[in-house]
Formats: structure tokens, sequence, C-alpha cells
């Protein structure tokens, strides 16, 4: 009998326990998943809380109804990966050998990374909506805030979901609409890249977008500290920024355990191949979604594609075959634009977001790279094919882990 | 595209970055460094020498990166290569535009 572990049941150790569970027979292999929690968050929710567009129950679930019969969960605190010697050793001491390890124990805010962040104003009027305590203080700020400066700003790439920090600004603008108080806030977007986007097709929509909406973008921006004194944000070139309501995206960083592990970089991501997602370091141990380094966005859809084609390699690794070199970096994401629509973009390693239709070539119904309801309606929906599909490791009709090229218009 | 620099026919991207890393000398970055009104000194081609050993060895370069490399903090690379310090030290080391991450 032999054993493999997965540490995470988030998003992508959920998917990889249903997938082998489907695969790998009992007598031969038992399948673990570890995970401290006992709770599961369906984290494009977190976007949404603050709005009080979602309530705390839309998003939590218990981790236990996701993971199959026959799978062993393990509720405990992990200490750290040993790999040379192939086991993970526990915070209560025990030792936990295996033969085959998945790492999916993602990415988290490191708001200690900045001076100040953590200072006077921390959850008065510096707030973060990348964890759920964060986006529920954010919301309870929110519902009797009375206006002025809003500023969303982001620390430093890597950051789960690149594009929610503009669907803030933009789900903002149309709070503030709804609440008949526009007016009365000023939004700025702050950001370390050149402009809306990491990529220049969606940023030129975007920017269209951000324009029409009266928000102010504030691009190259390298914040050095807060001053909680003032309100303002300072970068390393003196730049000053005043905010009455910063809402801030802090530097993301691997689980501590990785750096207790010695397995990771300086932000706690761990070295992968980007193409077969096995560990560079250790040939039995595969990473994927959130955890890994590699150049693709840390985003449930990347995991999702990454879980189907992993567990293709863990068959082919234990079956002793070469491991397929397939992952793309296929990435597709609803972006919410603010009343009631949504973009929709789909890109991978080598092609940026382009127009076009989706799923199906040249029907649709989804619009790549422009407004409509139905991407929004589309958003609305996944929360639903998340909790029913997406973590049971149902694959999506129509929806190929490879980008599709057809019915796109790349120039 | 092609672009004559300090006499020298190079190719640059759309950007103006340098595609082809050979064809660099010191005499096009501290042309390029001019374009962006930076005297060069010999501090700032210390930085340039980290960056371009950087790129030689294939490892990505951030401002965090930078910030714990050693041979400049976060503030002093500002004030070498001041508003977009990382962008602008790479297109005067003739590197390529480092890779925003997605």
């Amino acid at each position: 009998m032999k054993r493999l572990i997965i540490l995470g049941a988030g998003t992508a150790g959920t998917m990889m326990a249903n997938h082998l569970h489907n695969h790998l027979k009992r007598e031969d292999w038992e399948i673990d998943i570890i995970d401290e929690r006992e709770e599961h968050h369906y984290q494009p929710g977190y976007l949404f809380l603050p709005f009080d567009i979602y309530k705390p129950e839309d998003i939590t679930k218990p981790i236990r109804d996701f993971i199959p019969h026959g799978v062993n969960l393990i509720n405990d605190q992990i200490d750290k990966i040993v790999p040379k010697e192939q086991y993970v050793s526990m915070v209560n001491g025990d030792r936990l050998h295996y033969d085959l390890l998945i790492i999916a124990t993602g990415a988290k805010i490191a708001p200690e990374e900045t001076e100040g962040m953590l200072g006077e104003e921390w959850q008065k009027s510096v707030f973060d909506f990348y964890s759920f305590e964060g986006s529920l203080a954010l919301r309870n700020k929110l519902r009797d805030w009375k206006g002025g400066k809003l500023v969303v700003h982001i620390t430093e790439m890597p950051i789960k979901c690149p594009v929610a920090p503009i669907e803030f600004a933009f789900l903002a603008d149309s709070f503030f609409k709804n609440k008949h108080m526009r007016d009365k806030v000023e939004i700025t977007y702050v950001t370390p890249l050149s402009g809306a986007f990491t990529k220049p097709k969606a940023t030129t929509a975007l920017q269209h977008l951000l324009d029409e909406k009266h928000i102010h973008i504030e691009s190259d921006f390298a914040i050095e500290s807060i001053d909680n004194e003032n309100k303002t944000i300072i970068d390393y070139g003196g730049r000053v920024i005043p905010f009455d309501l910063l809402v801030t995206v802090p530097t993301n960083k691997g689980d501590e355990l990785i750096a207790r592990s010695g397995m990771g970089d300086d932000l706690n991501f761990i070295p992968t191949n980007k193409a077969t997602l096995q560990s560079k370091n250790y040939q039995n141990i595969f990473v994927l979604g959130d955890a890994t380094d590699i150049a693709a966005s840390k985003a449930g859809s990347v995991a999702h594609f990454e879980a189907e084609i992993l567990t293709d390699n863990i068959l082919r690794y234990i079956a002793g075959e070469p491991l397929k070199e397939e992952f793309d970096g296929h990435a597709n994401c609803f972006v919410e634009t603010g009343n009631g629509k949504a973009l929709l973009i789909d890109f991978n390693y080598t092609h940026e977001p382009v127009e076009g239709s989706f799923p199906l070539p040249g029907i649709g119904p989804l619009r790549l790279l422009k407004e409509s309801r139905m991407n929004h309606m589309g958003k609305l929906a996944f929360r639903w094919i998340y909790w029913n599909m997406l973590l049971k490791g149902t694959h999506i009709p129509f929806v190929s882990t490879a980008m599709q090229e057809a019915g796109k218009d790349f120039a | 595209m092609n672009k004559i620099i300090a006499g020298a026919t190079v190719q640059v991207n759309e950007e103006g970055y340098l595609t082809d890393f050979p064809q660099w000398n010191k005499e096009i970055g501290t042309a390029l460094a001019l374009e962006a009104d930076i005297n060069m000194t010999p501090r700032h081609w210390e930085v340039i020498d980290y960056l371009q050993g950087e790129f030689k060895n294939e490892s990505p370069l951030s401002i965090r990166k930078i910030g714990k490399s050693g041979v400049v903090d976060i503030k002093e690379f500002y004030q070498l290569f001041p508003m977009a310090p990382l962008k602008t030290a790479s297109k005067i080391a003739g590197i390529p535009k480092p890779a925003s991450c997605i």
C-alpha cells in the first residue's frame, strides 16, 4: 500500500482529491488530505462581501462536504515537510510518510511586509479584502462611510486574482452611485504596474472603463510605507497619495510552512516546472494552485486547468512514463465592471487576452474583452458551478484545459 | 525595428528595449540613459552590472529582489533611476522589460 498526501484542502487540493480518488485503486493507494481549517471559502466571494452582494454564508461551507469518501481528511496543523526523508511533520509530533506529495497550500496576505500597514489605522481606515476577516470588516465600514478619498491599492505582484483590485474599484463606483453618494467619493487606483493590467490589450480596455467611471489611476507606484497619522501612502520615489479609506492588497506570500521546510523562494512560492507541475527539486513532489512560482495567474480557474493536467501526470509518474509538458498557463477570468456587467478574459503564457466569443467559437454566448450583462450572469452562475462541479472535479462542458484559439481575434 | 544609438545600429522593440543583448555596449547604455535624463555614474554602472548578471543567469528581476540584492537598496535605486527604476534601468542595461507577473 502506497500513500499519497495532499497538503491543503482549498480549491486546488480539493479538486486533486476528487480527481485522484476516481483514478487510483483503493487497494494500492491511501490518499490523505491535510488542512488545519474546517471551512472551505469561495475566495472570489471576498470581492462581493464588502458591497453586501454576498453574505458570509454564501461563501463558506464545510471542507468535509467536498472530500470524497475514501479520502482521509486530516484536520490538523502541519509543521513542515522533510522532502529528503519523504515525510510531513505535524505540529502534534506525528510523522506522516508519503510516496507522493501534492502541495496545494496556496497564498495569503502578508501585511507585515509593508511598514505601517498593520499600524493604528488597520481595519479603521486601512483594509484588505483578500481575507474573510478583512472583507467582512470592510463591509461594516462601507455600510456607513460618509465618503472622501477612496484609494484602491496593490502593494506588489504577484497577487491572487490580479483583476480583483480593479473589479473592486469598478464595483465601488457602482455601489456609491446606487447609494446616491458617488459625488462625495473620489476613487484612485494605485498600482505598481505601468497600467491598469499586466497585459497590453486588456489594459487598453480596462483603462477606457476607468476613464468612463472617473477613476483616477496612479501607476508605477512601489509603496515604501503607510503614514497612519497623516493617512497617506508613500512610495520609494517620494510620491505621496492621501486617503480617507485605503483598500489595499498586501504582499501575497506562500504559506509559512514552505519557509520552515526550506522549499520556497523569498515569497515562499515553490520552484515548479511550468509545463508539468513537478517540483523542480524533488521528483515525487507536485505543486499546483497559488503555491507555485510559475508565471501563470494565481486564480481558481488556473488551478482547475492545472488539476486536469496534473492528474494525468501523476498517473504517468506512477506508471513510470514520461510526464506530459502540457500546462499552457491557461486562465479564464470574469472581470466585474459594475452596474450588472462584466468582461471575460481568456489567456495563457503566450497569448494575451483578446476579443472573441467563449466557450463556443463564433457563438459564445459570452463575449471576450467586452462588457455585457451575460458575462455578469456568468460570473454569478460561477459560484454554483464552483460548489457543485468545479471542486468535485466534474468536467465543465465546452471549457477545455488548453486554451482554444478558434473564435478569437488574435491580431 | 532598427535604431541608431551612439553611432551603432541596434534592434529595439516598440518600447525602445534592445531585443538582442549582445549588441549592447557601454556607449549605447550611456546614450539610452541620456534619453531618460540620467547621467551615468560609477554607482549607476554597478547596478546595471548586477541587472545584466541576473539576466544572463535567467533569473527574473523584481523591485523586491533588487532591495535584497545587497547591491543597492530600493530607496537608492529610485534615486539613481527615478520614477519607474526597474524599467528604466533595464532599458539602459539592454535587457528586456521585466515581465510583470500576471
